[in-house]
């Protein structure tokens, strides 16, 4: 089947997903059971369950502290959980190392950008790349062993650089790079190893508006060339526009979960996302006035937080 | 004063066993540091070990290729040792476990319960070890010179030792250049960036780092099997200082560079011994004893390397443009 029914055959899976935190999906490529990890007495993850949904663009959005990086690297082995067990294309990969999950297929970028800075970008770039037999401290020795396959890395490399628009800066220092261009390196370096699943954890952080549509046109390309993309972002509205499907997470729980419109109109999501009073204009007077409106919600919702409901004091 | 006679002792000094000790400690310490950013501060423990190791072994009546292989064999166990419980965590921690390995080893070399073994703090003296390796030359026993350095062919401090010294330096230098240059090399500068980015990318970088430990090692071991062929095994005199003097050898020449820890250590011991004739040529030995002059050398020395790291941090063959960039 070619890749761009494939992505929409997975689309159509999707529609009969019932919008519940937790839904099974038709074909999951990442599913994971009672993750939990807490610092300190924190809940920092606490998921149940979730599926991530083979060949299409899967956003985890939530505010800040929700535990969104935290579960990404659980998923990829730079944390370890107290609890839970997760698989992924059918191998678990729990209590994995982070270097062995990258080499089955699921690569990850991070929220500060880790370009290797003093290195230049194409080395970066096949820094990504797999089964180079001159990774051996033996074989690095006589280079006839591993030049072919360096020569077929470099290839590989260059055209992943001209995809980016990377390769006139090939010669240069990866610190050298503004910003955003390290985004998009750390993105075409992820791309190296042609991973299943590629994470991005908040792809869209510190890149200028000039550049973010040709990031999003990016990850779009990622999945319409047969990649599944679990990405982190913070803002709405941008999520809005490339995911298939939206998981919801605050305070280390899956809360909702849908295509992006139906997501977004969840008055549950709305108040947990941006706060009960995220529509009303802070700078109308009469709501500093003694009495006024807000001031009688947070009695209320005072009032009613008194009795603490028994669910949050389950471990 | 004699500036032809100062020309030949640094001359004699710079192309000298001591010189070739440092710059494969250097060498060494290049592939902890310059390559992967391993911070070892111990590594005159591993210089000591390669020497205790091969002189040990030549006493008990090993043949000289195989004390060189048991002084290689006590650098790897060695940074096994060091390496398997830290290198999992923070870079801090080996440099405090390394310079604490060091003075270990150093320690119980010079304990008396050891004396039989490692001959205590008198050390093993030059004579009881030094047969294997000058028997193993081709040279007749003679004194040769060559421009205006005369040394004997075999004896101790010889031509012989100097050849086999510096074809080592030669052999190191080639096997670092094809190193940097392979795919391994480049995930070892990986670990030194940013190793989370490279744990992210596949690579085990436990292993990695475990092996840069090892390979470094040995080419300290192989630095103090040289020092001590020159002298004789006495653990004080393979102590901190070495390390350090180490360290300012690498710095001087160019973390990161294939010649760097070679250039820089010919140049240090060239201007210790240039400062050193030269005050004594100039001061009168009423002003300043022979052992003043030999203190304030030291301090002249650091002086010029302090105002060398000052401007020009990286190195005599470092590139400015690689250090100016931050790394993180």
């Amino acid at each position: 089947m070619p890749v761009d029914e494939v992505v929409q055959q997975a689309r159509r899976d999707l529609a009969p997903v019932p919008r519940v935190p937790g839904a099974p999906k038709a074909d999951a490529l990442l599913v994971a059971d009672g993750v939990r990890r807490s610092f300190g007495g924190v809940n920092a993850v606490d998921v149940e369950h979730l599926e991530v949904q083979r060949h299409v663009i899967t956003a985890l959005i939530g505010p800040n502290g929700a535990g969104k990086t935290t579960f990404f690297n659980l998923m990829t082995g730079f944390d370890k959980p107290d609890a839970g067990r997760w698989d992924f294309d059918g191998t678990s990969l729990a209590g994995v190392t982070a270097s062995r999950v990258a080499k089955t297929g699921m690569v990850r970028t991070f929220q500060l950008t880790k370009a290797l800075a003093r290195m230049t970008v194409l080395d970066n770039m096949r820094l990504g790349a797999r089964s180079q037999p001159g990774e051996g401290l033996f074989t690095a020795l006589v280079k006839p062993l591993w030049a072919p396959r360096e020569r077929e890395i470099t290839d590989k490399a260059m055209s992943l650089l001209e995809r980016f628009k990377l390769d006139t800066k090939k010669d240069d220092f990866a610190g050298e790079l503004s910003g955003g261009q390290r985004k998009l390196l750390e993105m075409a370096r992820a791309l190296m190893s042609d991973p299943t699943l590629v994470m991005l954890d908040e792809p869209m952080a510190g890149v200028n508006p000039a550049l973010t549509q040709s990031l999003l046109g990016h990850i779009t390309d990622l999945r319409d060339t047969g990649t599944t993309v679990l990405f982190v972002e913070h803002d709405m509205h941008m999520v809005r526009h490339i995911s298939d499907w939206v998981v919801v997470m605050a305070q280390g729980r899956v809360v909702a979960e849908g295509p992006p419109s139906e997501v977004m109109a969840d008055q549950a999501v709305i108040d947990a996302y941006l706060g009960a009073h995220h529509d009303m204009d802070l700078g109308d007077d009469a709501l500093l006035d003694e009495g006024g409106v807000i001031d009688a919600e947070a009695d209320a919702e005072a009032a009613a937080e008194v009795p603490t409901p028994t669910e949050e004091k389950a471990p | 004063m004699d500036f032809g006679q100062l020309a030949t002792n640094v001359l004699t000094e710079m192309l000298g066993p001591t010189a070739i000790a440092y710059a494969l400690a250097a060498i060494g310490l290049n592939i902890h540091f310059g390559l992967t950013g391993l911070i070892n501060m111990g590594q005159a423990g591993f210089m000591l070990l390669g020497a205790y190791g091969f002189a040990i072994s030549t006493i008990q009546g090993a043949p000289v290729w195989l004390a060189f292989l048991v002084a290689v064999a006590a650098a790897v166990v060695f940074a096994l040792l060091l390496g398997l419980p830290t290198l999992k965590l923070r870079g801090d921690y080996l440099a405090i476990v390394t310079i604490a390995a060091a003075e270990i080893v150093r320690m119980i070399g010079r304990s008396t319960a050891l004396t039989e073994v490692t001959g205590g703090a008198e050390g093993l003296t030059g004579n009881s070890f030094k047969a294997t390796f000058q028997d193993a030359s081709p040279f007749p026993d003679d004194r040769w010179t060559l421009g205006p350095i005369t040394l004997a062919t075999n004896a101790s401090n010889s031509w012989w030792l100097r050849i086999v010294g510096w074809g080592l330096v030669l052999l190191a230098c080639l096997f670092v250049w094809r190193l940097v240059r392979s795919p391994w090399g480049r995930v070892l500068k990986g670990i030194r960036e940013d190793e989370d980015a490279v744990r992210a990318l596949g690579k085990n970088v436990y292993g990695y780092k475990l092996q840069a430990l090892v390979l470094g090692g040995i080419f300290g071991a192989l630095g103090g099997v040289v020092f001590v062929l020159a002298s004789s095994v006495q653990a004080d005199s393979l102590g901190r200082p070495v390390t350090f003097n180490t360290w300012t050898i690498l710095l001087l020449g160019g973390a990161a560079t294939v010649l760097g820890p070679v250039l820089g250590s010919l140049l240090f011991w060239a201007a210790l011994v240039f400062v050193r004739g030269f005050l004594r040529g100039v001061i009168p030995p009423d002003t300043l004893s022979v052992q003043q002059i030999e203190q304030i050398g030291w301090v002249l020395v650091g002086l010029t390397l302090m105002a060398l790291i000052v401007f020009r941090p990286q190195g005599i063959l470092g590139d400015k443009k690689e250090l100016a960039i931050n790394a993180r």
